[in-house]
């Protein structure tokens, strides 16, 4: 019993952390913290929502395609189509930043290339589709189309001096690293 | 409506899956369950601290820092406060758009958004559990100094 107690309590140190501040919270600024509460019961759905599916989704993609698929469609000879796959399929996303990451892993583990993994994150971040329909509505088109066309080369940029900053080695240790997390 | 979509397409996969190899799907869910387990501690862990931190935040307080006579000091601090909150997307557009009309500037509202979509420091452990500390830190770096270009493009061109 004990012995699985220490890991789990190291594992959930971030959670336990963030559960003393809003115990805190709703201690001495009452209303504050009630409004935290509902704030995170709110992300909490949003997360339920989104988060098992994009999982299971992976699951099947990791069971379903072959590496060498994506190793021709995204991986080191890809060149100009890998990246345009990488950004359309980072637009058709749903789903905050965070769903990415996972994401990620498992295209890494399929041998996609560095570079269009950051391409895909970028996409992932600024040109989801079905955000920016809701952002035409909300905030006009001019002002979503201006930030649309700025971020498309922004985010190709961004990826650009990512891939560069990163050694081969160190490349490698991430690839490592997406083997172990994609499971 | 896209989440109950997700979920719907979702299934119809599991079907097909189970139907093609039930073998290879139970591999699949379990694969599933496994990554989700990993990561799960740090999402549960941002969930709650998004919420402390929103809960500082209203359109008022939010409209009075960064208003059109605020300048580059508004910009900076409209840039921070998006890169710390992590709010989706329905949810922000609008705020963004009531922020607006209560006046705020457009070159802050570029900021804030630019940033609030492309920075993430809640969701900071998450990205170093999958790509490492270096890369984390130069990609929300990179993106942070970007929305100030974004900032000021929307500013020349919308404004």
């Amino acid at each position: 019993m004990m012995r699985g107690v220490v890991p789990f309590l190291k594992r959930y140190k971030l959670v336990i952390i963030a559960a003393a501040a809003l115990g805190v919270l709703l201690l001495f600024w009452r209303s504050l913290g009630i409004k935290a509460v509902g704030i995170s019961l709110f992300s909490f759905k949003e997360m339920a929502l989104v988060i098992p599916p994009i999982f299971i989704l992976l699951g099947l993609l990791d069971v379903w395609v072959p590496r060498e698929t994506m190793v021709k469609y995204m991986g080191e000879r890809s060149g100009v189509k890998g990246v345009i796959l990488a950004i359309i399929l980072g637009s058709a996303a749903a789903g905050p930043l965070y769903g990415a990451f996972p994401v990620a892993a498992v295209l890494m583990k399929k041998g996609a290339k560095f570079s269009n993994i950051m391409a895909f994150i970028g996409a992932w971040s600024t040109t989801k589709i079905p955000m920016f329909l809701f952002e035409i509505s909300a905030l006009g088109a001019k002002f979503a189309v201006t930030r649309m066309l700025v971020d498309i080369p922004g985010i190709i940029l961004i990826g650009y001096i990512l891939n560069k900053t990163v050694s081969d080695k160190e490349k490698e240790q991430l690839y490592e690293r997406a083997q172990e997390l994609a499971a | 409506m896209e989440n109950y979509l997700l979920y719907g397409v979702t299934i119809l996969f599991i079907i097909i899956s189970f139907y093609k190899d039930r073998k290879k799907t139970k591999i699949a869910l379990k694969k599933a369950w496994k990554a989700f387990e990993n990561i799960l501690p740090e999402f549960l862990g941002i969930i709650i601290m998004v919420g402390i931190v929103l809960a500082f935040l209203n359109p008022e307080v939010v409209s009075k820092i960064i208003g059109k006579q605020s300048g580059w000091p508004g910009v900076l601090i409209a840039a921070v406060v998006g890169a710390i909150t992590l709010i989706p997307g329905f949810v922000a557009f609008p705020m963004a758009a009531m922020v607006l009309q209560s006046g705020a500037g457009l070159m802050q509202i570029g900021a804030f958004v630019s940033a609030l979509m492309m920075v993430g420091v809640v969701t900071f452990p998450v990205e170093t559990k999958y790509f490492g500390k270096k890369l984390a830190l130069w990609r929300n770096g990179l993106a942070f100094l970007f929305s100030f270009l974004v900032a000021f493009i929307i500013e020349k061109v919308v404004g």
